[in-house]
């Protein structure tokens, strides 16, 4: 099959590698229909994701129809039409059973490599590093999805691909940042990053009761589509000062909630998340933990700061202080996929959101060594890239 | 320890706390120097160590001492004095049922990457073969001493074997009975005048992570009836329990 392959830094190519076998009891073998580029898969790209191999599979957002499946697999046949969420889960151990899918403590062969770092692992992803598993990826014609009677989700075929895939990922993500907002009718809510997870977080914000949410980017495309599409009040903090409209827009108590959908995207083993977070510490940069300060300095006393941008180390010039003065709540973690798949797909099958709204390019598996870069440069207005790996985009 | 680029290394564990190294080194290194004061500079010099670590993969060392690297803090006394691991983990699976899998001796080698085989040979009585140096194997008899059903499980070699060692497990029921706990205690030792390199072989360098290891195995096993794989590309061949 043809496969998206990391070789290393910007370094990605399309290759035939050997299709994908059921390896274990509950496995499934996926034929791909639609995969697409993450914003988390850009870090990749640039080289600075630890223990990432030459040869490695790239991807974690994807879909197709189920073309085998292992002998304890009873949930899915053969025909069905499935997305994946990109979190891989046993569904049996505590943590699945708590509903934190995300935590799952069976589904990391490499659980080791994560525990030496952060003294705990998480589940395996997809295509992320082996760290995380090592499992391959989805930006190929095949992917092998283990626990595949729990993860996969059936969609119905009065949907179109682009419509549900990113119930693999970014719709799920930014969803339960909105629903960690705690959101009673009438809140305010402050985004940080109108990326695409920050779209969804604004457009499940309002779903979910908001009166009014504001996006703050510096990428006039980002900030239109938030405003046109998620209906959200934009703010370029490139121009404005950001603490004071937000005080200003309500009434100087600051937003009911505020969501960091920046972060400082994790995986704080390399070298260069050190670097950026020297960098960080002397103030030679602020962007990025920049994000999560302002919304703790936002957000109205007794408000909650709802963390999906993801962090990875030891976060330096913390405000603990203001946080712990103004009585914040604070909310974070890798979405717990398995939880919010059938009620989000419910949403989308009732009209309530369509998330194909955030695509902007639509390319063939052949082409995602360009587009790995168009993503990155965010040449075009890219905002989020789908692939085809049947060939017709 | 080869000095592999920051992008392409292998996933050791060795070069992920070398990656700490060097980041903590830095970090230090770049607040102090940018503070341009003499406290600035005494922070700066306490990067030296860091970044030795980083560098060399050691720590520096003071004087004579030849202590060899722990695996961690959790026990594990490897060498001539022999082995003493103490590991436990919690599953979501019923205390009988965990406890007679583990009562059936000839399923411990499902996890228990050192063992080939285990065979009761007469009630409480069970022969131990694992992995020795070179292929050969390493052969044992022991006994089960004591016996609480869902409680505790001990067993000891008999006399004459190739190693000596006594395991425990205890079994506890956990989170007001919704949980079940397992307490490993496993102490291995050559018998007197033969090489402790044995033992030694039997868990490699970190035998307390070689054996929490097997436990993880164990849990996923009885949790999610299977072990995961990463399916490396061309991994082929299902597995079968």
């Amino acid at each position: 099959m043809k496969a998206v392959r990391y070789y290393g830094k910007e370094d990605i190519r399309v290759e035939r590698v050997p299709d994908p076998q059921i390896l274990n009891p509950r496995d499934a073998i996926v034929k791909i229909t639609t995969t697409a580029i993450c914003g988390s898969d850009l870090h990749i790209y640039g080289g600075y994701i630890p223990t990432m191999e030459k040869g490695d599979i790239l991807g974690h957002e994807f879909m197709g129809e189920v073309v085998d499946v292992g002998r304890e697999n009873h949930r899915l046949k053969v025909g069905d039409r499935v997305v994946v969420p990109f979190t891989i889960a046993c569904g049996r151990c505590y943590f699945c059973k708590e509903d934190l899918w995300s935590l799952c403590d069976n589904s990391n062969p490499n659980a080791w490599m994560a525990e030496k770092l952060s003294g705990f692992s998480g589940s395996g992803l997809f295509g992320y590093s082996h760290m995380y598993g090592g499992y391959p990826g989805g930006q190929a014609e095949y992917a092998r999805v283990p626990f595949a009677d729990v993860g996969p989700i059936k969609v119905p075929d009065s949907l179109s691909d682009e419509q549900v895939l990113f119930l693999s990922d970014i719709f799920p993500t930014g969803y339960m940042a909105a629903e960690n907002c705690g959101i009673r009718p009438g809140d305010t809510i402050a985004v940080w990053g109108c990326g695409p997870v920050g779209q969804f977080a604004i457009k499940s914000a309002y779903l979910l009761g908001a009166e009014r949410v504001i996006a703050i980017d510096r990428f006039p495309e980002r900030l239109e589509l938030a405003a046109s599409q998620g209906k959200a009040v934009p703010l370029n903090y490139t121009e404005v000062d950001v603490q004071a409209e937000l005080r200003a827009m309500t009434g100087g108590q600051g937003p009911d909630a505020c969501i960091d959908a920046v972060g400082l995207e994790a995986h704080g083993t390399t070298l260069d998340a050190w670097y950026d977070r020297a960098k960080t510490a002397t103030y030679l940069a602020t962007d990025r933990p920049h994000a999560l300060r302002q919304a703790i300095a936002a957000c109205r006393k007794g408000g909650t700061v709802s963390i999906p941008g993801v962090y990875g180390g030891w976060l330096d010039k913390f405000p603990l202080g203001p946080a712990f003065a103004k009585g914040l709540t604070l909310k974070m973690g890798q979405t717990h996929m398995h939880k919010y798949l059938p009620g989000l797909l419910a949403r989308v099958e009732r009209g309530e959101i369509d998330p194909s709204f955030v695509i902007t390019h639509r390319v063939t598996l052949d082409d995602a060594p360009a587009m790995y870069q168009t993503f990155r440069e965010k040449q075009d207005r890219c905002i989020k890239v789908v692939m085809k790996p049947g060939g017709t985009a | 320890m080869t000095t592999n680029s920051a992008l392409h290394f292998e996933p050791s564990l060795a070069n992920l706390e070398r990656f700490a190294a060097i980041g903590s080194g830095g970090l230090l290194l770049m607040s102090g120097a940018m503070r341009r004061s003499a406290s600035g500079w005494c922070l700066a010099l306490l990067s030296a160590p860091f970044l030795y670590r980083g560098v060399t993969g050691q720590w520096p060392r003071r004087g004579r001492s030849n202590r060899s690297a722990h695996d961690d803090a959790r026990e594990a006394l490897a060498g001539d004095r022999g082995l003493h691991v103490r590991e436990s983990i919690r599953l979501e699976c019923p205390l009988d049922e965990v406890y007679r899998f583990w009562r059936e001796l000839d399923n411990l080698p499902k996890f228990m990457t050192h063992l080939v085989r285990v065979t009761e040979t007469e009630p409480g009585r069970s022969h131990w073969v694992a992995k020795g140096p070179g292929g050969v194997r390493v052969e044992w008899n022991a006994e089960i001493f004591n016996e609480v059903e869902n409680k505790i499980l001990a067993w000891r070699s008999l006399p004459d074997s190739d190693v000596v060692t006594v395991g425990s497990v205890n079994f506890d029921s956990v989170r007001g009975g919704r949980s079940t706990q397992i307490s490993v205690n496993l102490q291995y030792s050559a018998p007197a005048g033969r090489a402790g390199s044995l033992v030694a072989f039997l868990f490699g360098k970190a035998p307390s992570q070689t054996i929490r290891e097997d436990l993880r195995r164990f849990k996923q096993l009885m949790e999610a009836g299977e072990a995961p794989r990463a399916g490396l590309v061309g991994e082929t061949g299902e597995v079968s329990r």
